[in-house]
């Protein structure tokens, strides 16, 4: 059973296509992983999917860095 | 056929231009969800007559003027057909008045269904066809949203903003291959126009180069082709199916 870093770092290389080296906690999507605003919103469907929830457009908007998306993640599914 | 395996959602394809759009889309192979809001029985007719030739074809009840309601009318089409490959947003209706004596429910009702209609039924497919990788949405608009209409500022109002969020939406959904036009349909026979009075009918004729009303057809046939992959490098645009009435 991978971690739920294991499987947000998953989703953002796949839809990113970003090197794993480069999904630190600290890295923002826009600014450091390259995605544009519509990116961000794919992502969050994927993580959606992936983790079978749903975050609201308000939670969505507050996710900018890769420690964002674990630790909003990881408070949901505990 | 061009549209075979594909999933079209018509809204207001019970009658009228809606209607021409299904009946043409499903010529084309394309499995249709014929959404109305009241006249359940002509979406079923149309339903029958798309099955008849051998197409596929639901009727779903929705208000596209509700974001529920428009959000349930995404998911039986997700449900039953498993993708969503194109958007007509067609529905609409007029509620026609001076400015000076038009009631704000006037106002809004026309808006609501007009335009945040195309906004809610857009925004609900979108993400699916993101998805995808692939999409089309066609906003039906009209004539008068380009050269405007006395006694129908509501309605101008509404289909000149669709114009507008065709142009936006055509923008921001481009690098995802989401392909966004609008057609601005003149003046076409169906119950919207058969009410209008014989007088007002003939003054409009003379101003129509080709000397006649268009069919619903005529329009169906242009939205066919935005669909189509005979469309691929166009987004964004506005064809006016209107008999040459408006040159700009
Ligand atoms: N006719 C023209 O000359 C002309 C010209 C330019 C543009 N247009 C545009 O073309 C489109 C179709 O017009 P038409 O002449 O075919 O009109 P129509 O014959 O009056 O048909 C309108 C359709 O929209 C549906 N509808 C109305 N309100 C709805 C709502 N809130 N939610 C879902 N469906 C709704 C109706 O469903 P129900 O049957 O259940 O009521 C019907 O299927 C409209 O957007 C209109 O503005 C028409």
């Amino acid at each position: 059973m991978s971690t739920v870093i294991e499987r947000v770092s998953k989703v953002i290389i796949d839809r990113l296509g970003v090197d794993e080296s480069e999904v630190k906690a600290e890295a923002s999507f826009r600014d450091d992983l390259g995605a544009d605003s519509l990116d961000v919103v794919e992502l969050v469907m994927e993580l959606e999917d992936e983790f079978d929830m749903e975050i609201s457009d308000e939670d969505a908007e507050k996710i900018a860095t890769v420690g964002d998306a674990i630790s909003y993640i990881e408070k949901k599914i505990s | 056929m061009g549209l075979t395996g594909k999933c079209a959602v018509v809204t207001g394809a019970s009658r009228g231009i809606g209607r021409a759009i299904a009946l043409e889309l499903a010529s084309q192979g394309a499995k249709i969800v014929v959404n109305y809001s009241g006249s359940a029985q002509h979406a079923q007719n149309v339903v029958e007559e798309i099955q008849a030739h051998g197409g596929q074809a639901i009727a779903v009840q929705a208000n596209v003027a509700d974001t529920d309601s428009v959000q349930q009318l995404m998911k039986t089409a997700m449900d039953t057909f498993g993708s969503i490959d194109i958007l007509v947003n067609n529905a609409g209706i007029t509620r026609d008045n001076l400015l000076m004596r038009m009631k704000d429910d006037e106002w809004d009702d026309v808006i609501n269904t007009n335009l945040k209609g195309v906004f809610l039924c857009t925004k609900a497919v979108t993400r699916q066809m993101m998805k995808q990788r692939a999409g089309r949405i066609i906003n039906i608009s009209s004539i008068v949203g380009v050269a405007g209409n006395a006694g129908q500022a509501n309605y101008v109002a509404a289909k000149a903003g669709v114009i507008g969020l065709t142009k936006t939406t055509a923008q921001e959904l481009a690098s995802r291959n989401i392909l966004v036009n609008a057609v601005a349909p003149g003046f076409i026979t169906t119950e919207m126009t058969d009410g209008l009075p014989a007088d007002l009918k003939d003054a409009m004729l003379k101003q129509i180069p080709l000397a006649k009303l268009g069919q619903p057809e005529d329009v169906a046939k242009a939205v066919a082709f935005f669909a189509s992959n005979n469309a691929n490098y166009i987004t964004g645009q506005t064809l006016h199916i209107d008999g040459g009435m408006v040159m700009v």
